[in-house]
């Protein structure tokens, strides 16, 4: 008889909500037992009344007291979370999905592409690969926003610049901003890898995955190496309601991290 | 294995010795023009004397000049619709001071008993077990009831013209996972009920009954039948290569050409016994303390189904036909192992303009080939 219910969300407490940008929030989470989960996994939070969304989990893996998100407001369910205060309660579920994957890593140069909201999912990719330096070849960060306002983790990204390579674009800026601007594939560039090697991991719009993968592609970079996470409108997390289905895939159990190699065919078809 | 024998009239005997063993129920019953599934506490109930007639968007009920009690074939209704139940409350949620409590009630729903439901059912049942309790995840009230639940399925002993079991491995003959597999056999001399025992019998139900060993005679009319009704199915799929070829062309121009005749009314997933996508919904109280989450059966044929902000990714009628039939006959192999699809006709019966799965992977065989 099963007697768990993973539709069933457990309750957690708010410790601490920081704006991160205009609309992009970053909530720091108590549960009532330390949370184990993989760089790209993610949760479904609940807010009461208004329901349920698929969010990742943005924290540092090896710190399973302090579950962290970071969320964009967009619409119903998110306007809800990042209206949460410190000490208000929420339902979590989770961890869900297949994770980057860590355990090719060792020994490889690793690229990391993000857009937008994208480097949500890999900040703990990043830190994760960030403490395993001495295993891995080279590690860079490529990060695109729409303007430095709406860069997140801004001041820890400072700090990644002067361990690894790690560069930011933005498509506009005020005058007085001395980085650089235009399209995230631009900052694509191999003096920073080994593109016979390399394994890339990216995510942020499906047309910003194109062109990177295109990008990657076109340096012999070969599908099978090429990480993606995907997005889909998801109910359950639990491979059972058929919402989150792409191809013969469920992004929630399958997914959302697949290999380019996996997700070709279907990334030609519109409508999938 | 030993096969038994039960006189017709034994039948009420079953039902009331399932009762006693606090089961509901649950068969085939004449409502409103069709033959449903819904409870029944006497074999009265049953469609004896009713045939169905099904094509293309048409099903009709009639009276018949025989006795039988199983005489037709599939109804809208499937067992999805008791093990798997939509407008159902999965779990509350309750705030209050601050503090919030989510918690999920047991299912005090009785054990269900169905009698009567078609070797198809049977096998939609075990498709659904894939999906909602053998996956990394299992469906709580899924798994409940299905564990808890008896299944005397009846052998088709006639094909409707919307069947098309033998091509989908589906029927006519109940071949796993029933408890006492039944077939109907009736002459102008006799009327009885040939019963084989599956392994998961655990109940002896054949005593209340007075079942005796069957003659090698009374086998060989069962098998007849069962065998007749294989022969007239009516309708067929060639199923060599269609996952391939769904997967293969899902630029086609025919999905165009049937995007314009579906109306994405939703009800041949709703039907279909296997269908299993659910949409979920929050409801409040007045104080707004008080929340309880309910689960609806959804439909990829809903434009809100692929929702993300800024706009559902199947947003057109003939991407959302694309992505049912091409996972019930394609998707469904690399996801679960086997077809999505039983072969029950429910969605050729019971689709307002007449489309008929068989005869588009057909146009697809065709003009690909
Ligand atoms: C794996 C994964 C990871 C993610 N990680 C993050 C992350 O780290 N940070 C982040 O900010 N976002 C993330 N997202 C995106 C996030 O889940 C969505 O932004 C969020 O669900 C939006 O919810 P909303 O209610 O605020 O928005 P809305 O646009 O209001 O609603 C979205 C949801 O409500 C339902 N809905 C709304 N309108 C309708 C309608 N008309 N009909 C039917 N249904 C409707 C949809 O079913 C949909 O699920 C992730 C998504 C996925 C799949
Ligand atoms: S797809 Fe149609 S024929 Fe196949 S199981 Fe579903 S309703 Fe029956
Ligand atoms: S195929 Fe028929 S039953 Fe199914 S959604 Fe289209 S019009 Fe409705
Ligand atoms: S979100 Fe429900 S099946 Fe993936």
């Amino acid at each position: 008889m099963i007697t768990t219910d993973v539709l069933a969300p457990v309750v957690a407490t708010v410790r601490e909500i920081q704006q991160e940008t205009q609309d992009t929030f970053t909530l720091t989470l108590e549960t009532p037992e330390p949370f184990n989960f993989k760089p790209g996994q993610f949760n479904m939070l609940y807010i009461p009344g208004a329901g349920e969304a698929a969010v990742s989990i943005s924290g540092d893996v090896t710190q399973p007291h302090e579950l962290i998100h970071t969320i964009r407001e967009v619409g119903n369910v998110t306007r809800g979370l990042v209206a949460l205060k410190p000490g208000d309660q929420l339902g979590v579920r989770g961890p869900f999905g297949r994770p980057w994957p860590m355990d090719v890593v060792d020994g490889r140069d690793v690229l990391v592409i993000a857009g937008g909201i994208g480097l949500a999912p890999l900040r703990p990719a990043v830190l994760a690969l960030s403490a395993k330096r001495a295993e891995i070849g080279r590690l860079t960060v490529i990060y695109g926003a729409r303007s430095p306002e709406d860069m997140l983790y801004a001041r820890e990204f400072l700090g990644w610049k002067d361990a690894f390579v790690a560069r930011a674009t933005v498509d506009t800026a005020s005058p007085s901003w001395r980085g650089n601007m235009g399209v995230v594939t631009k900052l694509i560039s191999p003096v920073d890898f080994d593109p016979t090697r390399v394994i890339a991991m990216i995510c942020g719009p499906e047309i910003m995955m194109r062109f990177a993968i295109r990008s990657l592609s076109a340096l012999g970079v070969e599908d099978d190496r090429i990480f993606l996470s995907m997005e889909r409108n998801m109910k359950c997390a639990a491979g059972i309601c058929g919402h989150c289905q792409y191809g013969n895939y469920f992004v929630c159990k399958d997914g959302p991290v697949f290999d380019y190699d996996q997700v070709r065919k279907l990334f030609g078809v519109k409508e999938v | 294995m030993q096969v038994y024998r039960f006189e017709a009239d034994a039948l009420n005997a079953l039902i009331a010795t399932l009762r006693e063993r606090g089961y509901k129920v649950i068969a085939p019953t004449p409502m409103d023009g069709a033959v449903v599934l819904g409870e029944i506490t006497d074999a009265g109930q049953l469609p004896r004397g009713y045939c169905d007639e099904q094509e293309k968007g048409v099903y009709r009920l009639k009276k018949t000049d025989r006795d039988a009690f199983f005489d037709f074939n599939v109804g809208p209704r499937s067992p999805k619709r008791y093990l798997f139940p939509t407008n159902h409350v999965l779990w509350r949620s309750r705030q209050e001071n601050g503090r919030l409590e989510i918690y999920s009630e047991s299912d005090d729903e009785k054990p269900f008993a169905f009698l009567g439901i078609r070797p198809c059912e049977m096998k939609a049942v075990a498709v659904q077990d894939r999906v909602l309790s053998k996956g990394p995840f299992a469906d709580r009230i899924y798994s409940n009831r299905r564990q808890k639940a008896l299944f005397i399925p009846v052998d088709c002993t006639r094909a409707g013209k919307t069947c098309f079991c033998t091509s989908m491995g589906g029927g006519p003959e109940a071949t796993e996972g029933y408890h006492l597999a039944l077939t109907e056999v009736i002459d102008e001399n006799r009327h009885f009920f040939l019963a084989r025992p599956g392994e998961e019998n655990s109940v002896n139900l054949l005593e209340c009954m007075q079942a005796v060993p069957a003659t090698a005679e009374e086998i060989k009319q069962g098998r007849d039948l069962i065998e007749k009704t294989a022969a007239c199915m009516g309708r067929e799929v060639n199923t060599a290569g269609v996952a391939e070829m769904l997967a293969e062309y899902r630029d086609h121009p025919h999905w165009e050409e049937i995007g314009k005749r579906c109306m994405n009314c939703t009800n041949c997933t709703m039907v279909c016994p296997t269908c299993f996508c659910f949409e979920v919904e929050d409801h409040n109280d007045l104080t707004g303390q008080n929340t309880e989450r309910t689960r609806q059966w959804d439909s990829c044929f809903n434009l809100s189904f692929t929702y993300q902000h800024g706009g559902s990714v199947r947003h057109t009628n003939k991407a959302r036909y694309r992505q049912w039939l091409t996972h019930k006959f394609s998707a469904w192999h690399d996801q679960f192992g086997e077809s999505g699809c039983v072969g029950c006709g429910r969605c050729i019966t019971w689709c307002p303009v007449g489309i008929d799965v068989t005869e588009e992977i057909q146009m697809f065989q065709e003009k690909t080939s």
